[in-house]
């Protein structure tokens, strides 16, 4: 409820408010047709972004998109136009049959979309740069370390520092970046908060990272965006940004209560299980992280699926 | 002795499935009942299942396309029906197993047994005609691509009778497509039905460039080729590229299935982004292999009813180069969220929107090409203008999702479903609809109805916007794809929406299921007895309709790109006294069919580890080669007094029949 019709109402605002120029006419019809589609909708996912990483990759998407509006109407309009003026029971339409080359035409019709992919690509190009998902974000704040990994189906988050972990919901701090290394005890996933942008995939034996941050405290959605099987449409945790304060009374809180994710706990996790609820691990091993990592590309998988996960080293367990 | 095949691979407890499998098996029988009922048969055989001509077996890839496009839309409406229905905690009416197969088999069937056959038919049926020979280069290979590609369907279709189709996408990513994910045989069925299709894909490549490259009508230069059959060229040669990739990718993942490798498997130092890469250097270029035809088609239906030559011709033919050898560079933007470094995102991403140049050169040369024209407002000129319009909105949201910081927040969104609907439905099926009208009365020696073909685009035109312009905005919203059930429950309205859009659809093919009802019952009205029902350019409009199994009497002399129309307008026609010759021409063989039987048969065995059949049909398969290759009667001649024959009684056997 809290997003409701924020960004819209927005954007609508801008819309009857400003004074436009061409291209400030061409952002208000992109705005209001935007504004106007997501009228009967509450939760605006990419389009209505809480961190700095979605809000530029939505500004990116803006922006190119009007580059090639630029472009794409005057196409259609051209098309609808010239069927309908060049119709053959128009008898005052001019008719040239072997009209069918001329150099400055063709000059033209290479270069506009040259030049628009040139622009479009610099952009891109750019953009792929600043927003690199293994980029750490330029903040004053120490980044929260929390590792990733996915299972059927549901998500575990591990706070090496903090030595707890999680089950299907992340709680961060507001205002600090977020440094994700993530991987998959199973098969491929695809890790995405729709609202602080960016997804990453989750690979067995492999370790992605992305760096994310929100700005201000708020719930938000967190998918699977990769299809990993039967239970995969319950693949989902709830991302709670709370002040920075209250994160360490959190971790506290997190720390005083429940069973600690011991070795016996984590491989019962790696059972296929789907629309798990929540839950907190007062303690775990802080390479867990790293041992999942190297087992998942050791052990058979048939061996895995049989519950017969066991560490190498038995480390203390937090 | 059945492998892994028992009686409980026959879903009696799915009542869903039983009943769609029950439907088609009994509609498959009520169709050979007919056929048998009315002796049909011996035409059958005579005429279709053995024949070698280019024309028939365009036919049949097409009749078959149609045919599974039915299959494949069910599957598509029964996905919207189940995400419009599944919101908010319901579960809908399709558990996930069951869902995971139809979203699986909806991609499958579409792109390897809809898109595919359709085009690959076009271009079989229109390519010689075109070039003004009179048959492909190697006719009986052309047959075994057909029935290879015919055994693949059928097999798809199996797996709703007897055990499952895949449930893990149309690509079958692994780790999820490997033995320790997906231990039945649903991965099996995807794998061998699309082995054996691909072969016959690769071998009709094979056959359609050597054709083009090696026979064409006398002073058919390259230049002088019409641009449907450069961009035929094109795609084959993108097909002879990729398809091998394809090949090999499932070949690997197969040994990891059969014989316990670890190509891409978690451990054992498999690697699932070799795999991931692997299939989309091929899948990338497959759109390519799609979507150039049906930009010749859209040239040639263009320029005809604009009753103009097509613009630009020249760079035409260089951008449909182009964009066969970028094809190649761009497949990493299927996967930008894989972790790659910036470096290697941003060229790729800059690499998939080169390709919007060409792209949009083509279309301001259509755009040109109406300029000046007398544009008849016929279905193949309102399928071509719905894919200007609506291609270039694919094409733009296509570009959006190559800018990598952009699809990070898009990637499997069902923005991305909208897309790639967008421009395969915009794109590829108006096109293929387009070539289907276009060149039917060429095929049948009747026109289509106009007025049901009317009604057909609007339905699907309007169909399209209102499925999947939701969807872009659903997927905008952060809803990801292939979910079985969907908690947000405001999602709703659009997923109606979405339905709706579905339903149209479905009126939408009614209408042509109508359309080819009444165009077969009220034929007689619309013979096109003179071979040139829309006063066309090139050569395949310069022979009868339907054109005689030898297609030309005569090889036409070829100087200019729109050789037939230069011809009417020297009249060169009239005054054209005919020399007839004996003609040889390709005898049928039951080879085709006979390699579909064998190719069924091993496919249907490896897919249930019965491995004394895997053996026999590989056997029988060694055996029929080594027949068919010592055997040496394969043609036979028409003497020039049957040809003249055939070629007097022209106009009167359209009146005639």
């Amino acid at each position: 409820m809290r997003h409701r019709h924020s960004l819209g109402a927005r954007l609508l605002h801008r819309c009857a408010s400003q004074s436009m120029t061409s291209r400030r006419l061409l952002h208000g019809v992109f705005v209001c047709a935007a504004a106007a589609l997501l009228a009967s909708c509450q939760q605006a996912g990419v389009l209505d972004p809480k961190g700095p990483i979605a809000a530029q990759e939505l500004l990116l998407m803006i922006n190119t998109t009007e580059i090639m509006l630029v472009v794409v109407v005057p196409v259609i309009l051209l098309t609808l136009g010239f069927a309908w003026w060049y119709r053959a029971s128009n008898p005052r339409a001019n008719h040239s049959p072997d009209w069918a080359y001329q150099g400055g035409v063709e000059f033209v019709v290479w270069s506009i979309p040259a030049l628009i992919v040139i622009l479009v690509g610099g952009v891109a190009w750019i953009g792929s740069h600043q927003l690199d998902p293994k980029a750490p974000l330029a903040s004053n704040v120490k980044p929260l370390e929390v590792d990733v990994v996915s299972l059927d189906w549901k998500w575990l988050f591990i706070y090496p520092d903090q030595r707890i972990a999680t089950l299907n919901q992340l709680v961060v701090p507001a205002g600090t970046p977020v440094n994700f290394r993530l991987t998959s005890a199973t098969v491929m996933n695809s890790f995405f908060i729709p609202q602080l942008g960016s997804q990453i995939y989750t690979m067995g034996g492999m370790t992605t990272h992305l760096n994310l941050m929100a700005d201000a405290p708020g719930e938000f959605r967190g998918i699977s965006a990769n299809f990993s099987g039967d239970g995969f449409a319950d693949m989902q945790f709830m991302v709670k940004a709370v002040q920075a304060g209250e994160f360490d009374s959190w971790v506290a809180k997190a720390r005083a209560g429940g069973s600690a994710l011991d070795d016996a706990g984590y491989g019962a996790l790696t059972k296929p299980s789907h629309a798990v609820p929540p839950a907190i691990y007062p303690s775990v091993d802080p390479g867990l992280f790293d041992r999942i990592v190297e087992q998942t590309a050791a052990m058979p998988e048939k061996e895995r699926a049989a519950g017969a996960w066991c560490p190498p080293t038995q480390q203390a367990g937090g | 002795m059945l492998g892994r095949l028992t009686w409980a691979s026959i879903p009696f407890d799915e009542p869903i499935a039983l009943v769609a499998g029950g439907g088609a098996v009994l509609g498959g029988l009520a169709v050979l009942a007919l056929i048998t009922m009315m002796g049909w048969w011996p035409y059958l055989w005579r005429e279709w299942l053995t024949s070698v001509d280019h024309k028939r077996i365009g036919v049949m890839y097409s009749f078959l396309a149609l045919i599974m496009l039915l299959r494949g839309f069910a599957d598509g409406i029964m996905m919207r029906s189940q995400q419009a229905i599944a919101v908010g905690g319901a579960e809908g009416y399709l558990p996930p197993d069951h869902y995971d197969q139809i979203f699986s088999a909806h991609g499958t069937i579409m792109i390897f047994f809809v898109a595919m056959p359709f085009v690959v038919g076009l271009m079989n049926f229109v390519v010689p005609l075109q070039l003004g020979v009179r048959d492909v280069a190697f006719p009986v290979l052309n047959s075994v691509s057909f029935w290879l590609t015919a055994s693949g369907a059928l097999l798809v279709n199996a797996s709703l009778v007897i055990g499952n189709f895949s449930r893990t996408g149309w690509l079958a990513y692994p780790p999820l497509s490997e033995l320790a994910f997906s231990p039945d045989v649903g991965v099996d069925y995807w794998l061998w039905s699309l082995q054996i299709s691909g072969i016959g894909t690769l071998l009709a490549g094979i056959n359609m460039v050597t054709t083009i490259l090696k026979l064409r009508a006398p002073g058919m230069v390259y230049f002088r080729m019409p641009v449907f059959c450069w961009t035929a060229l094109a795609s084959n040669m993108l097909i002879i590229a990729a398809f091998p990739i394809l090949t090999a990718t499932m070949a690997m993942l197969a040994l990891d299935r059969y014989l316990g490798m670890h190509f891409f498997t978690n451990e054992g130092g498999g690697n699932q982004m070799m795999y991931v890469n692997l299939i989309w250097a091929w899948g990338h270029p497959e759109v390519y292999i799609l979507v150039l035809p049906v930009f010749g088609v859209f040239s040639e239906v263009i320029a005809t009813f604009s009753g103009k030559a097509l613009f630009g011709y020249r760079s035409m033919v260089l951008a449909t180069l182009a964009i066969c050898v970028l094809s190649f560079m761009v497949w990493l933007h299927h996967f930008f969220t894989m972790g790659a470094s910036a470096d290697v995102n941003a060229f790729f991403g800059v690499m998939s929107m080169v390709i919007a140049v060409p792209t949009g050169v083509k279309v301001f040369n259509w755009l040109f090409t109406l300029f000046h024209g007398r544009v008849r407002f016929t279905p193949p000129v309102l399928w071509s203008i719905g894919f200007m319009v609506t291609f270039v909105v694919g094409g733009m949201t296509g570009v959006l999702l190559a800018v990598p910081p952009v699809d990070f927040v898009l990637h499997n969104s069902v923005f991305l479903i909208a897309h790639f609907h967008n421009v395969i439905i915009g794109g590829v099926l108006f096109g293929l609809f387009a070539g289907y009208t276009y060149w039917f009365p060429k095929a049948f020696g009747f026109t289509l109805h106009e007025g049901w073909g009317k009604a057909s685009f609007w339905c699907w035109f309007v169909g399209f916007y209102l499925a999947f312009m939701p969807l872009y905005v659903l997927g905008l919203e952060g809803m990801t794809r292939r979910l079985q059930h969907i908690n947000n429950a405001e999602w709703q309205p659009l997923l109606f929406v979405a339905e709706a859009g579905a339903v149209t659809i479905m009126a939408g093919i009614a209408c042509q299921i109508m359309q080819l009802y009444v165009s077969i019952r009220t034929r007689e009205q619309r013979r096109d007895l003179t071979g040139d029902p829309w006063n066309g350019r090139t050569l395949e409009w310069a022979t009868a309709s339907p054109p005689p199994v030898y297609n030309f009497a005569m090889m036409p002399e070829v100087d200019d790109v729109d050789a037939f129309w230069e011809m009417k307008k020297r009249r060169e026609l009239d005054e054209l006294t005919p020399t007839y010759e004996d003609i040889e021409m390709p005898r049928n063989t039951p080879i085709g069919i006979f390699t579909a039987a064998v190719a069924v048969t091993t496919g249907f065995a490896l897919i249930w580890h019965i491995w004394w059949m895997v053996i026999l049909g590989l056997i029988a398969a060694a055996v029929a080669t080594m027949a068919f290759g010592w055997s040496e009667d394969r043609e036979f001649e028409i003497p020039a007094a049957e040809v003249a024959r055939l070629e007097s009684n022209r106009v009167g056997l359209g009146q005639a029949a």
